[in-house]
């Protein structure tokens, strides 16, 4: 196996999610790609970090720091997303725009 | 020979859940595929040989994550509307299928500086090393601790009832 | 016993203030005693004047009069720009060293009586200490951007000090008047430091200097150069038609008058246009500009002062004039001529700043119709005051008399014209010195309360200055000041003495001094003719030469009113309300209007954003795969 493999996967798995994250309604959902959009770029992380530095484990110790970031992220986010339900009894995002003028 | 089965299987799987996630009509069902995928990156993360952070993997993504997503899906009724989509369905592929072709074309256009060393057989205690040693990124650890803490209280204050 | 001076003290000599600045204003002064900052700053210059002196015997000792410090790195691009921090440690170094030190020590100590029970203490130290480094990092500085710094620094201290009291309308129109004309010159210099780096891509003096006597830089160009360098050094200087700044000075404390007078910011150009004067020399119209500029500045100026009855405003009258000396000393004469005036001016003008403050500390005037008669009351200023006088005037053997006989010497060789102007120019100093000493100390008292001689550490300093004043234009009895900077021989001492009556020329500036102080009696000491009615048959004159020229008023009413307030500004100010603001409120409409429909595609989407991000991204990729 080589580096541009698992690149390609990681690639692959990046615009599954981002098509996700940018063409569905439900919050939610676009949480759940946004997972993927980070996972991908995990896998892309720990496989430079197998491939051009393989003993060093950088690329695998910044994965774990993007881990923590993400759990965190998706804390606040789903917090979010319920506390916006509560409010509009929707978590339609095409339906949510306060960011409107 | 092993390790190559392992990712082609894994691969495949890995897509086929991504693609789920995105397109299955039922947003609990996709929910599971999205499990189902981060198995997938466990196991790709183990070819890589990463251990410790297959094992980080299936504890945060599959036993934290994933089931908050599903509280959450349950917590809001959204089962009920289905996975919609929204107006932008084709400008986000078009663009989407234009981004993957250039990322795939940049890295295989790329020569990477790949080290022929074989890699560690067990990484817990290097990264270990690496996270807690006193020249290491203990300070990040540290901050990493914190910005989990006030992750924990902003999401208590943003939910509670007024 | 002769120890060359190590390369880390030389730096002392310029860190040493600039210490005692830093900890003035970030601790001292919060220790609420001003006493203290005092003392510290009086240290600090008197460790660099004893510095100064090391340095000047160690550069006399040294093989070609020059001490070789290597610099430090500070910007550096490869190939494209060397600029190193470095130290010159010339002969024209170390005389400037030791002028600006000595004379900001003696100010320094007169301070401490002047200015005692001020509440700006601890700030006029910490300013003092300030302009004192970096007047003497101007000095040292060995390439021009380094220089051009220090210039400022110098500029900008020079503003806070005229502005120093700060809450009187004059004294901070007067700094702010000092920054400005001074501003225009320096965009002359900076201006000339940019054509100097793109011709030769070097700002390193020694190198300017090679280059320029090599001939590699020549021409126009370095005409040009020269003129910019020039054009800074007249404001600086004082240089007319850019001396307006310099009498409004007066309105800073006197002690800053005569720092500034004397050694640090007026002594700024004369020391740019020493110290690139390799440059000048090979330009004969730069140096032209130089002579006639000088001379015409010092006719002019000495004409203001004839009839000026603030003591100060005579004698920042008689600086400006004393500076144009220089100039035309250092356009027809050289480096020698022009700084050898520069350090003997320093010490009596210094000394008759430092005289008038006293007076004025004694009267609370500074007002001559209202002083007279301190001979008496006020005997040491008197006898110091006179000295300065005599020494300005320059009567033999006092140090004015040697430096000026030399300008007038090569004036009258190399421009005979401007000679005539200098010659003129002795007559009017001689009488208006002796007018303000006449009319100061001599009569009676006019004034109001009772005046009392200054306390001894302010007339300490002066005493000082006054030895200076006598003995200082020794040096280059012999020819040694001229050899020592590098032209001119020397000779016998006795013969340079009294050989120098041998010379036609010393006996026609002697009477003509002589002639001056003559008049000057006979109107105000003994009262043969009167003054008014002297006044009344010139009146046109009279009121041109008191109200200076009217260049006030040109500046003020012409060119700052009606050219720039009412035809430029007022123009742009068309321009600006029907062009730029019609072009700008058109184009505020059209995207009010645009944002109207845009509004539309702003929909609050958040993928829709996410979607512009995205192609954002696709298309710097897509850029720099096609153009990197």
């Amino acid at each position: 196996m080589s580096l541009e493999h698992y690149l390609v996967l990681s690639a692959v798995i990046f615009c599954i999610g981002l098509y996700g994250a940018l063409s569905k309604r439900s919050a939610v959902v676009i949480l759940m790609c946004i997972e993927l959009m980070l996972n991908a770029a995990n896998i892309a992380l720990v496989a430079f970090s197998r491939y051009i530095t393989p003993t060093l484990l950088t690329g695998q110790v910044f994965s774990i720091f993007s881990i923590l970031v993400a759990a965190a992220e998706v804390t606040i986010g789903l917090a979010i997303i319920i506390a916006i339900y509560r409010r509009h009894e929707t978590i339609d995002a095409s339906k949510i725009n306060l960011l409107k003028w | 020979m092993g390790l190559e089965i392992a990712f082609w299987v894994l691969a495949t799987l890995m897509t086929a859940s991504a693609l789920a996630v995105v397109l299955l009509p039922n947003i609990f069902r996709s929910a599971l595929a999205l499990v189902v995928c981060f198995l997938a990156v466990a196991g790709i993360f183990v070819t890589l040989s990463a251990d410790f952070l297959a094992a980080v993997q299936v504890l945060i993504y599959v036993g934290a994550i994933a089931i908050l997503i599903i509280l959450s899906i349950m917590l809001t009724k959204e089962v009920q509307h289905g996975n919609l989509s929204n107006k932008l369905r084709l400008p986000s592929f078009i663009i989407c299928a234009v981004l993957l072709g250039i990322t795939i074309f940049a890295m295989l256009n790329t020569a990477w500086p790949v080290s022929a060393e074989a890699p560690l057989e067990t990484t817990t205690s290097t990264l270990a090393n690496i996270l807690f040693s006193r020249d290491g990124m203990f300070l990040l650890v540290e901050i990493g601790g914190m910005l989990l803490l006030a992750t924990i209280i902003g999401a208590i204050t943003i939910v509670r009832d007024k | 016993m002769q120890v060359t001076m190590p390369n880390e003290l030389v730096w002392l000599i310029f860190l040493l203030p600039l210490a005692s600045f830093i900890v003035i204003s970030f601790i001292t002064r919060l220790l609420g005693n001003p006493k203290f900052s005092g003392y510290l700053s009086i240290g600090a210059i008197l460790a660099s004047t004893c510095l100064a002196f090391w340095a000047l015997f160690s550069v006399i000792s040294s093989p070609h009069h020059e001490l070789v410090i290597p610099g430090f790195k500070w910007l550096f691009i490869d190939g494209v720009i060397d600029i190193r921090l470095g130290i010159i440690m010339d002969s024209l170094t170390a005389i400037m060293l030791l002028v600006v030190t000595i004379v900001s020590l003696m100010v320094q100590i007169y301070s401490q009586g002047y200015m005692h029970n001020d509440p700006g203490y601890h700030r006029y130290y910490a300013f003092m200490s300030l302009f004192t480094a970096s007047m003497l990092g101007l000095v040292l500085a060995d390439n021009l951007l380094m220089m051009f710094f220090f210039w400022e620094l110098v500029g900008l201290c020079s503003y806070l000090l005229i502005g120093f009291w700060f809450n009187r309308p004059a004294a901070a129109n007067a700094a702010k008047k000092a920054f400005i004309i001074t501003r225009i010159g320096d965009f002359g210099f900076l201006a000339a430091i940019l054509l100097l780096f793109s011709q030769t891509g070097t700002l390193d003096i020694a190198q300017l200097h090679g280059l320029a006597v090599a001939g590699t830089l020549g021409g126009a160009a370095l005409t040009w150069a020269a003129i910019g360098i020039f054009m800074g050094a007249a404001g600086k200087s004082a240089q007319f038609p850019l001396h307006v700044w310099l009498p409004d000075a007066m309105e800073g404390p006197t002690p800053v008058s005569a720092l500034i007078h004397a050694a640090t910011m007026v002594a700024a150009g004369i020391f740019l246009v020493a110290r690139m004067y390799p440059l000048f020399e090979h330009s004969p119209e730069a140096l032209l500009t130089v002579s006639i500029i000088g001379a015409v500045t010092a006719i002019l100026s000495a004409g203001i002062a004839l009839v000026m009855t603030d003591i100060k405003r005579v004698l920042a009258y008689s600086t400006i004039s004393q500076l144009g000396y220089m100039m035309l000393g250092l356009g027809t004469g050289g480096v020698a001529v022009g700084i050898f005036h520069l350090f003997n001016h320093a010490f009596f003008k210094a000394l008759l700043f430092l005289g008038a403050g006293s007076v004025n500390h004694a009267t609370g005037t500074f007002d001559m119709r209202r002083m007279g008669g301190l001979k008496k009351i006020m005997p040491w200023t008197y006898a110091t005051f006179l000295i300065a006088s005599l020494s300005i005037i320059g009567i033999w053997p006092l140090a004015g008399f040697w430096s000026k006989d030399e300008i007038l010497a090569s004036a009258l060789e190399n421009q005979p014209v401007l000679f005539v102007l200098a010659l003129i120019t002795v007559f009017m100093t001689a009488f208006y010195m002796f007018r303000v000493v006449f009319l100061t100390f001599g009569g009676s008292y006019r004034g109001e309360g009772k005046p009392h001689e200054s306390s001894a550490v302010m007339t300490l300093p002066m005493v000082v200055l006054a030895v200076l004043a006598i003995v200082t234009g020794l040096l280059n009895v012999s020819g040694w000041f001229g050899s020592f900077m590098g032209h001119g021989e020397t000779h016998g001492f006795i013969e340079g003495f009294f050989g120098i009556f041998s010379h036609p020329l010393t006996w026609v500036s002697l009477i003509m001094a002589g002639a001056g102080v003559l008049l000057s009696y006979a109107i105000y000491s003994a009262r043969w003719l009167s003054a008014e009615r002297i006044g009344k048959l010139f009146s046109p004159v009279y009121s041109l030469l008191s109200r200076k020229y009217l260049l006030d008023e040109l500046y003020e009413r012409i060119i700052a009113r009606k050219i720039f307030y009412e035809g430029l500004f007022s123009g742009l100010s068309f321009i600006d309300s029907h062009g730029i603001d019609g072009l700008v409120n058109g184009a505020a409409a059209s995207i009010n209007n645009a944002g109207r429909r845009a509004r539309k595609t702003h929909s609050g989407q958040l993928q829709l954003y996410g979607i512009f991000i995205i192609l954002g991204i696709t298309l710097i990729i897509l850029a720099m795969f096609i153009f990197g």
